[in-house]
């Protein structure tokens, strides 16, 4: 599958979710059943493609700074985020954390 | 009709002055998401498109990553509609008030519905209810959205050819998903999700076809479900 098919298929796929009750379901309330799955999705999925990113080095887990200064740069930005909401400050803080452990290990 | 005018035009400029205070989040957000573009495997051309095509950020980025790991097209395609399941909730919570809409309106509009133009749109509409109004207040905060991201996709793709690669900036990546999964911590069980969805993912991440990060995603809402039930 070329890439470009990839990316149109995610487009139509996404504005047909966005379509979903509004064009083609009508408007029947969403059921129970779907409704509570859905609200982990955001978090979860998050979560899962934060994860990985961050925390292995290799292919291998690796939380010491220094061998993975990622680690500690994105424990950085998580506490940011909590306390700040402020998503430059995020990046700002993240990537100056990851630069920082660089040049010192 | 001149009466009629005016509603649209003043819904309108509301709208988009509703969105004007995430701004602040939006134009990072685009920039980091350009510049993230411009390195990746499909290109500033491709990856830049992404923003017009699919138009939901958090699934742009992941379907970046995701080809630039390898994984297979179909559970490529398969995690970016998982992630964009919530709109499944904004388009039934949005519904009964774009029931009232010309049917162009009705099939065009949900092109615009972003998480942030559901969130500021239902509270208007719950202030609101005339149909025209509600209309154009819609329009006005999912243009202000769209032409935003548009723009700085733009400028961070022009930024992002100029940036070498050891700068490390592919790891603006999982920061942007940190700071997008920090407001989805609203209770207990949504705080559980997305531990086992992290533990799983990263336990999971040499699986094949680039599967570990659905593997996770799906644990960690199963033992979201799972704790929601269990706990009071």
């Amino acid at each position: 599958m070329t890439d470009f098919a990839i990316v149109v298929a995610i487009g139509i796929g996404t504005y047909l979710i966005r379509l979903s009750f509004i064009g083609i379901v009508g408007d029947r309330a969403m059921p129970d059943w779907a409704m509570v799955p859905i609200r982990f999705v955001a978090p979860a999925v998050l979560a899962a493609l934060a994860a990985p990113a961050v925390l292995l080095h290799d292919g291998d887990l690796a939380i010491s700074p220094a061998t993975n200064p990622r680690a500690l740069a994105a424990a950085v930005a998580l506490l940011l985020a909590w306390k700040t909401k402020n998503v430059a400050v995020v990046i700002a803080a993240g990537m100056a954390t990851v630069w920082a452990l660089q040049a010192i290990l | 009709m001149s009466q009629d005018r005016s509603t649209r035009k003043r819904a309108f400029v509301d709208g988009v002055r509703a969105f004007l205070p995430l701004v602040i989040a939006v134009i990072p957000f685009g920039l980091v998401f350009g510049i993230v573009a411009a390195g990746s495997d499909m290109g500033s051309w491709l990856g830049g498109a992404t923003s017009f095509i699919i138009f939901a950020g958090a699934a742009q980025l992941a379907t970046l990553q995701l080809v630039d790991a390898g994984a297979a097209g179909a559970v490529v395609i398969a995690t970016a509609l998982v992630i964009n399941a919530r709109h499944l909730m904004y388009s039934a919570a949005l519904a009964p008030a774009f029931r009232e809409f010309p049917k162009s309106a009705r099939i065009v509009l949900p092109y615009l519905l972003t998480d942030q133009a559901f969130a500021i749109s239902v509270v208007r509409f719950g202030e609101i209810e005339d149909p025209v109004y509600r209309r154009w207040f819609f329009t006005g905060a999912g243009l202000g959205l769209w032409v935003t991201w548009q723009i700085f996709t733009v400028v961070g793709i022009v930024v992002g050819a100029q940036v070498p690669a050891s700068w490390s900036l592919d790891f603006a990546i999982p920061l942007m998903f940190v700071i997008l999964l920090v407001p989805t911590l609203k209770g207990r069980p949504e705080l559980i999700a997305a531990i086992v969805g992290a533990a799983v993912a990263v336990a999971a991440a040499s699986a094949p076809y680039g599967l570990g990060l659905m593997i996770g995603a799906m644990s960690g809402v199963v033992a979201g479900v799972v704790a929601q039930r269990v706990m009071p």
